[in-house]
């Protein structure tokens, strides 16, 4: 894989020189190179594959990552602001079964599950927040306890025992269609666009990008950097509590032990595209393309009948390449 | 052997196509301190990187101590006797003096790794003793002062059996005193007949230090001139090319209302009771040495930090500062001393750079007005030039003279009554500096209330209409333009005492 991205480079010299004039040239070999990977591996996919490049595959593909998609969005907020968020599989549950459990009484009350399932999780990732902005608490340590603790408050809610769900309109926020497309894929794309707006179009979306390149000079800027912060991860806990109700109503129930390592997939779609962990660098863009990549590879090494436990090594070394290619397009 | 210990000749370097270094020669003499000048972008630090062998030459030659040499990597220098005294110094906080001195080659008990505690700390406090230093050979080197830390570097390099030392901006971070101490080690090093060559922006230290100068300009070699046959005016214009026919260019601003006042601020240990005030069109010099409280004062005041007690008045009214942002509300800006800390998002773009304070002026609620931003930069940049491809490109890009000219655009957008300067000119070169001086000249005499605080006493006396002096966190003296001279500046800032 990296020596074709290598091959792919060479191969333009003239392109390489012109990102080099325009001093900017890690950014744009790394778009351009991720989109790359992305297409090279679909022609390779519908080449191999009969199946791969078929509609029903292809919203397959998509309904796939959509989950994993929206999580990423609220990540890549995060990790701008150099913060990490390893909460969100736990406040999928507490999401899931708070949502899970209003349909379970009223089926009809999809609107209120919504609500109330979403407002707890951003609630949850607003204590996150407030421990690191308020607290001085690390990002990666305050998660880390919102993690256990939400787990704990999604079990002690449901004692433990799945919600079943029988509300057939809720069901159709993660299995139904509007025409071919899938419900949580218009969802996603819904996401990712208010997103890109928020990110930007407006003030705050600015003030992320600077409190993660340098947090002392926002805040010289006047930038009131703990409310931005904060805000960043009640914004994270709302699309993980979304994420969570979108898979609670594929499986058609609430599981206390549901988003369970999902954190991690989030995690490596965003630092696949091309985002820093240090902050400030990265974009919406990169990590879509990096949720496609995941997607497309795991769906391509299904259709191959790849092991389940080969795909794991596959997925790493993909990770690992990418932060290689990030390397290596700086050292230019 | 003869009295040149080295010899560069005809090095050329290029990155990109661009020439850093053309054909540019370099000798230096037995018990020289050599001084090596330009603007940023010169060559300078390109041509000491050679030397240091962090960087290859394209073409051109070594000669060391009268044989050949190449010198393929920083070991390759130190084992020459060629060390580097960086300007960011990097010690291991967590080690002490001794470990650090011997790091990598500390005394051992033969044929094992363990080492030997005794003969290390013998070894050390020799050295210590023999350049006066303060601290003992345990001390954790993160306890010691910059100054200290420096002084560590150049022990260390000696302990190399340095045979010459580069020096890159060595007093940016040191106070008068500790200047001193330094020009001390190096006259002795002077006498010992290791040779020094010095980087650095300060006139008076070249003329004060050095021997011989060499300029750079545009990665050639303009000249080289014996110190004590050189004038400063000369010597500025070889290295920007032009003549200047004046550093500060200070216009006469007609003062009108008081902007700012402070009454008895106070902020425990930093300092005690400071008032003063600054009036429109009045550009008020704050000098003192390095830890006298100055930059506290002005943290305070913009609300990074929090003062204990005191009043700040903006024209006339009470005002409660508790983050910057109330600060900026109410009118004031604040250059801070330290650009890439605490000035720019280095990551972002000139033009995020430039409206980051401003943005709620060009945003029509949570939207930004890109049109609104493209014109609120386009009309600063009219009146201030910014050496840039393009608006998107990062800061970290830019040249420091340019970078601390967008940090001031990014100021000027907030339309502010009162700008205070924190080492507005600090690592800046020639000609940025006097942009940077002609520019307050102008917000000056446009009505805007300037505070700068400033080491640099040349830059103080030339700038300023009234000078306060801090000392040890108060006030020990204010002073009206043409009122006192530099010794005068330095005496009233010690508390009265004589400067050895």
């Amino acid at each position: 894989m990296h020596s074709g991205v290598d091959a792919l480079l060479s191969g333009m010299p003239a392109l390489r020189q012109k990102f080099v004039k325009d001093g900017n040239s890690s950014e744009m070999m790394r778009k351009y190179g991720l989109i790359a990977i992305l297409l090279g591996a679909v022609v390779i996919l519908s080449l191999v594959s009969d199946t791969f490049l078929t509609v029903t595959n292809l919203m397959n593909v998509l309904r796939q990552v959509s989950i994993n998609g929206i999580l990423a969005v609220g990540m890549t907020f995060i990790i701008l602001t150099a913060g990490i968020d390893l909460s969100i599989g736990s406040l999928m549950a507490v999401a899931a079964v708070i949502a899970t459990s209003i349909v379970a009484h009223d089926p009809g009350a999809v609107g209120w599950a919504l609500l109330a399932g979403v407002a707890a999780s951003g609630l949850l990732g607003g204590v996150s927040g407030t421990m690191s902005a308020k607290l001085n608490v690390a990002p990666f340590v305050a998660t880390l306890a919102m993690m256990t603790i939400a787990r704990g408050i999604a079990l002690i809610y449901t004692n433990g025992r799945p919600i079943v769900v029988n509300s057939d309109p809720f069901k159709f926020l993660g299995q139904g269609y509007i025409g071919p497309i899938p419900v949580p894929v218009l969802i996603f794309i819904a996401v990712t666009a208010v997103m890109g707006i928020v990110l930007y179009k407006t003030k705050f979306g600015r003030y992320v990008y600077a409190i993660g390149g340098n947090e002392n000079a926002s805040k010289i800027s006047g930038i009131r950097v703990d409310r931005v912060k904060i805000w960043v991860y009640v914004i994270n806990g709302f699309l993980a509590g979304l994420a969570g109700i979108l898979l609670s109503s594929r499986i058609s129930s609430g599981q206390p032990n549901s988003g369970m390592g999902y954190e991690l997939d989030a995690i490596a779609a965003v630092v696949i595209g091309g985002t820093s962990l240090f902050g400030g660098r990265g974009s919406l863009l990169g990590t879509i393309v990096g949720v496609l990549i995941i997607g497309v590879i795991n769906n391509g090494l299904n259709l191959l009948d790849v092991s389940s436990y080969w795909q794991q090594i596959i997925k790493g070394l993909i990770i690992a390449g990418a932060v290689i290619l990030d390397q290596r397009a700086k050292r230019n | 052997m003869s009295d040149i210990v080295l010899k560069m000749r005809g090095i050329t370097k290029s990155y990109f196509g661009v020439k850093a270094l053309d054909d540019v020669s370099l000798e230096v003499s037995r018990g020289e301190v050599h001084a090596l000048m330009g603007e940023n972008g010169a060559g300078k630090s390109t041509l000491m990187k050679i030397l240091s062998g962090l960087v290859k030459p394209d073409a051109g030659e070594i000669e060391f101590e009268g044989s050949k040499v190449q010198i393929a990597d920083p070991q390759a220098a130190l084992n020459l006797g060629i060390a580097m005294i960086h300007q960011e110094l990097n010690p291991i906080p967590e080690m002490t003096v001794s470990e650090n001195i011997f790091l990598g080659r500390e005394p051992r008990y033969p044929g094992t790794p363990f080492i030997r505690k005794k003969q290390l700390e013998e070894q050390t406090k020799g050295l210590l003793e023999e350049y006066q230093f303060h601290a003992g050979p345990n001390t954790k080197v993160g306890t010691l002062s910059v100054a200290q830390k420096q002084m560590l570097e150049i022990i260390k390099a000696i302990s190399y059996d340095a045979r010459l030392i580069i020096m890159d901006e060595p007093t940016s971070a040191l106070s008068e005193n500790e200047v001193k101490t330094l020009f001390q080690t190096i006259e002795r090093l002077k006498r010992q007949g290791v040779p020094v060559v010095y980087i650095s922006h300060r006139m008076e230290e070249i003329f004060s230090i050095t021997d011989r100068i060499t300029v750079l300009r545009d990665g050639k070699l303009i000249g080289v001139r014996n110190t004590r046959e050189t004038e400063v005016d000369g010597l500025i214009s070889m290295m920007v090319g032009r003549p200047l026919d004046a550093i500060y260019p200070k216009e006469e601003a007609s003062i009108g209302e008081t902007v700012l006042e402070v009454r008895g601020l106070t902020r425990l240990p930093h300092f005690k009771d400071i008032s003063f005030s600054v009036r429109q069109g009045e550009i008020l010099g704050i000098a003192g040495l390095m830890g006298a409280g100055r930059s506290e004062v002005m943290r305070a005041l913009f609300g990074i930090d929090r003062a204990d007690g005191g009043e700040v008045l903006m024209t006339g009214e009470k005002i409660q500062v508790k983050h910057p942002s109330d600060a900026i509300r109410h009118g004031i800006a604040f250059v801070t001393e330290d650009r890439k800390e605490l000035g720019l998002v280095l990551s972002r773009s000139i033009r995020e750079n430039m409206t980051l304070s401003s943005l709620s002026r060009i945003s029509a609620g949570p939207f930004v007005s890109r049109s609104a931003e493209a014109a609120a930069c386009d009309d600063m940049l009219s009146g201030i030039r910014i050496k840039m491809n393009r608006m998107e490109q990062e800061v970290l890009t830019l040249s420091g003279g340019n970078q601390q000219k967008v940090v001031i655009v990014k100021w000027l957008l907030t339309s502010p009554k009162l700008l205070i300067l924190d080492e507005p000119t600090r690592g800046i070169d020639v000609g940025a500096k006097a942009e940077i001086y002609r520019m307050m000249s102008k917000l000056a005499r446009e009505g805007l209330a300037i505070v700068m605080v400033s080491s640099e006493l040349p830059e103080v006396l030339g700038m300023s209409d009234r000078i306060l002096v801090m000392g040890e966190g108060e006030i020990r003296g204010e002073f009206l333009r043409g009122e006192i001279t530099q010794e005068q500046i330095l005496e009233c800032a010690l508390g009265g005492g004589r400067i050895a």
